[in-house]
């Protein structure tokens, strides 16, 4: 997994709230055979008309966001299926970032998964940043994980709560099977015994 | 030592670790792929370097979307369906995983060839990223399904990171009636419990209905043990599982055969066991039953009427009120009214040899109504080839049933087995969501038998008119 240390770049503010999974990547796309690629589906609803024109006024195709690296949101982000195309999604189009009021605790957990890191404020640190991430491509913010900090255009510092070992796992790049791996005495282990115990497995 | 489950039994044989907070790494014996939720899996360990642990313990099959037309094993129109199967062949073959592909008679639903080849064995802790991999609990097999993250994790280390779930016991006492199937168990255990009735449980299914049904009835009852809500179903071993697992390709021979039989026979749940959770069902109260609305536990006998949404309290009011909606019924209809217009017997839960021979028992010399289609998809080519050497393919077709070749196929309608939007189904399969058989189709879930009845007479009837 790609390591998350500090990140410096453009914000989009997305003010919706209840942006679900369905809305994030729609289901047309799950018959796909990768994890990356669906970074051009992402919101495809809202970005992209019925002839797959791009809407102008979606947030992502305006060219000051178009290469936005974090997204600003509203509350409840992330609801709907467990789909982990969603943060596919997300992390395709190149967002390694999303704040937010609430997650929906599946999407958080995938977002993890990932390398992307979901950072939950206080509506109204939210709203400072939202109003931030308006200003466009020469506003950008900078995320700093190790300090748990976020540095708005204007110098502000708010800093955020993220769990120690979630913290951990993404500063060091490391993803569930990375940690497992670690582990790899105890399963060879494992495997020895078993060879004598049941050689028939 | 204290008493324990067949669960417990089994979970701690396969610890490989366990943390402090309780969460634990498990090893895993077999891992079943197929062509929808691994292509993700497999391009993660290409990019980061990794392999698969353990590939002699990994077997892949395409399934899901397969067609189940002739000619699939030379082109396959559908443009993403078709990626998704050269995407599984060639990482089968580029991780050197063992491999059924369409074009191999033994190629079929991943959870009835599992068992077939003989790599599903009690004891053994098996993954597959699908939800009814729980039919592997039929031979003492801990089972169930996983994430496709989850499917590279087993992949890259042979291991699953899990928390231990709850001990819950179903009991079916006595006999069955007849025209009582194991399909009829498992939809009324559900029917009683509800679809949230298992959720945090692993079920262990015994009492003496259990212990009379075959091995095909058993797969039967675990395979929907996840409709239940539970994460998965086990029935002890006895010696009709040893006698099914013998002589199958990947089981154990001789010396290895009687180490593997000695141990499978500590596999039982210890008298004074704890058990979180206990449902007791008399086998003599089951009825042929079927569904009605668009949840598995919307069941009911076949000689009763549709209900209203009235009969119902707190939230599955509307619920009710939505499925009857949907499925296009009104309240106080007989069951046995409800006319079909498509039959399907499949499935990983009703696509074996007992299955087919069950409904074509009630078929032979009959044929199917006026205006219905009906379709048998055998769950492999094995079951397809054995079905055409006992006569059973001969009575499908002379009753005009279509013959097809084997797959998931109307089960999920990810492959051109569809419904129309309206039309109404009667399904040996385990799911009557909307939408699930085709856009707008109408799911009523049954045995084989009773699935047969409705080919002949055009309506949901009860199989023991024709018996
Ligand atoms: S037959 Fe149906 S339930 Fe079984 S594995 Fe295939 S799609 Fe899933």
């Amino acid at each position: 997994m790609d390591k998350f240390e500090k990140l410096t770049g453009v914000a989009a503010p997305l003010d919706m709230i209840n942006v679900d999974t369905d809305m994030i990547i729609p289901k047309q796309f799950l018959k796909t055979i990768k994890r990356s690629g669906l970074g051009v589906s992402l919101f495809d609803e809202m970005r992209y008309d019925d002839d797959r024109n791009e809407k102008p006024d979606f947030v992502l195709n305006k060219p000051a966001y178009r290469n936005a690296e974090i997204l600003v949101a509203g509350d409840n982000f992330g609801c709907g299926s467990s789909r982990e195309h969603a943060p596919w999604a997300i992390k395709d189009f190149g967002i390694r970032c999303v704040i937010a009021p609430s997650f929906a605790d599946i999407f958080y957990n995938n977002c993890f998964k990932n390398g992307i890191l979901p950072i939950a404020l206080p509506p109204e640190q939210v709203d400072l940043l939202m109003r931030d991430a308006d200003k466009g491509e020469n506003a950008r913010m900078t995320v700093d994980l190790e300090n748990q900090s976020i540095t708005t255009s204007d110098g502000e510092v708010l800093t955020f709560e993220v769990d120690a070992f979630r913290k951990h796992c993404l500063l060091n790049g490391l993803d569930d099977i990375g940690l497992t791996m670690e582990k790899a005495p105890a399963i060879e282990t494992y495997e020895v015994t078993l060879a004598q115990a049941r050689p028939w497995v | 030592m204290s008493p324990k489950t067949l669960y417990d039994k089994i979970w701690d044989d396969h610890l490989v670790d366990e943390a402090e907070d309780g969460t634990c790494l498990l090893y895993i014996d077999r891992h079943l792929v197929h062509e929808v939720t691994s292509p993700q899996a497999f391009e993660g360990l290409r990019t980061s370097g990794r392999t698969v642990h353990a590939p002699e313990r990994t077997i892949g099959v395409p399934d899901h979307n397969v067609p189940t037309t002739p000619g699939r094993d030379v082109h396959i129109d559908n443009e993403e369906s078709r990626i998704q199967v050269e995407a599984l062949d060639k990482n089968a073959r580029d991780f050197g995983i063992h491999y059924y592909p369409v074009s191999d008679l033994r190629q079929g639903i991943v959870h009835i060839v599992g068992p077939e080849q003989g790599w599903t064995l009690p004891g053994m802790t098996v993954v597959c990223g699908d939800s009814h991999t729980a039919t592997h609990g039929a031979f003492g097999a801990l089972a169930h399904g996983i994430g496709t993250s989850e499917v590279e994790h087993v992949l890259a280390t042979q291991t699953l990171i899990a928390r231990k779930s709850k001990n819950m016991k179903v009991e079916i006492t006595g006999k069955l009636a007849p025209g009582v199937t194991a399909k009829d168990i498992t939809m009324s255990v559900i029917g009683t419990t509800g679809t949230a009735g298992g959720t945090g449980y692993v079920i262990e299914y015994c009492g003496e209905a259990i212990r009379d049904l075959s091995m095909e009835g058993r797969m039967t009852v675990c395979n929907m043990a996840i409709e239940g809500g539970a994460r998965a179903g086990l029935i002890a071993p006895d010696d009709k599982t040893y006698a099914y697992c013998k002589g199958r390709p990947h089981a154990p021979k001789g010396a290895q055969w009687e180490a593997a039989l000695n141990w499978w026979k500590t596999l039982f749940t210890d008298d004074d066991a704890k058990w979180d959770k206990v449902v007791t069902i008399r086998g003599e109260d089951i009825a042929p039953v079927v569904t009605w609305g668009t949840s598995p536990e919307d069941v009911l006998p076949i000689t009763g009427v549709v209900p209203s949404a009235d009969d119902f309290k707190g939230g599955k009011v509307d619920a009710a009120k939505r499925s009857l909606e949907y499925m296009g019924l009104t309240a106080g209809t007989p069951l046995c009214e409800i006319p079909i217009d498509t039959v399907f017997i499949g499935s990983c839960t009703n696509g074996r040899i007992e299955d087919l021979r069950a409904a074509a028992a009630i078929l032979k010399g009959k044929k199917v109504a006026d205006g219905v289609r009906a379709m048998v998809v055998p769950g492999s080519g094995l079951v397809r080839a054995q079905a055409e050497e006992e006569g059973l393919a001969d009575i499908f077709k002379d009753a005009g049933f279509e013959w097809r070749l084997a797959g998931c196929s109307m089960c999920l309608a990810m492959n051109p087995d569809q419904l129309e939007p309206g039309e109404r189904c009667a399904a040996t399969s385990n799911r009557n969501f909307e939408g699930r058989q085709g856009r707008g189709g109408r799911t009523h879930l049954m045995s084989p038998a009773m699935a047969a009845a409705a080919a002949v007479t055009g309506r949901l009837t009860d199989v023991r008119e024709l018996m």
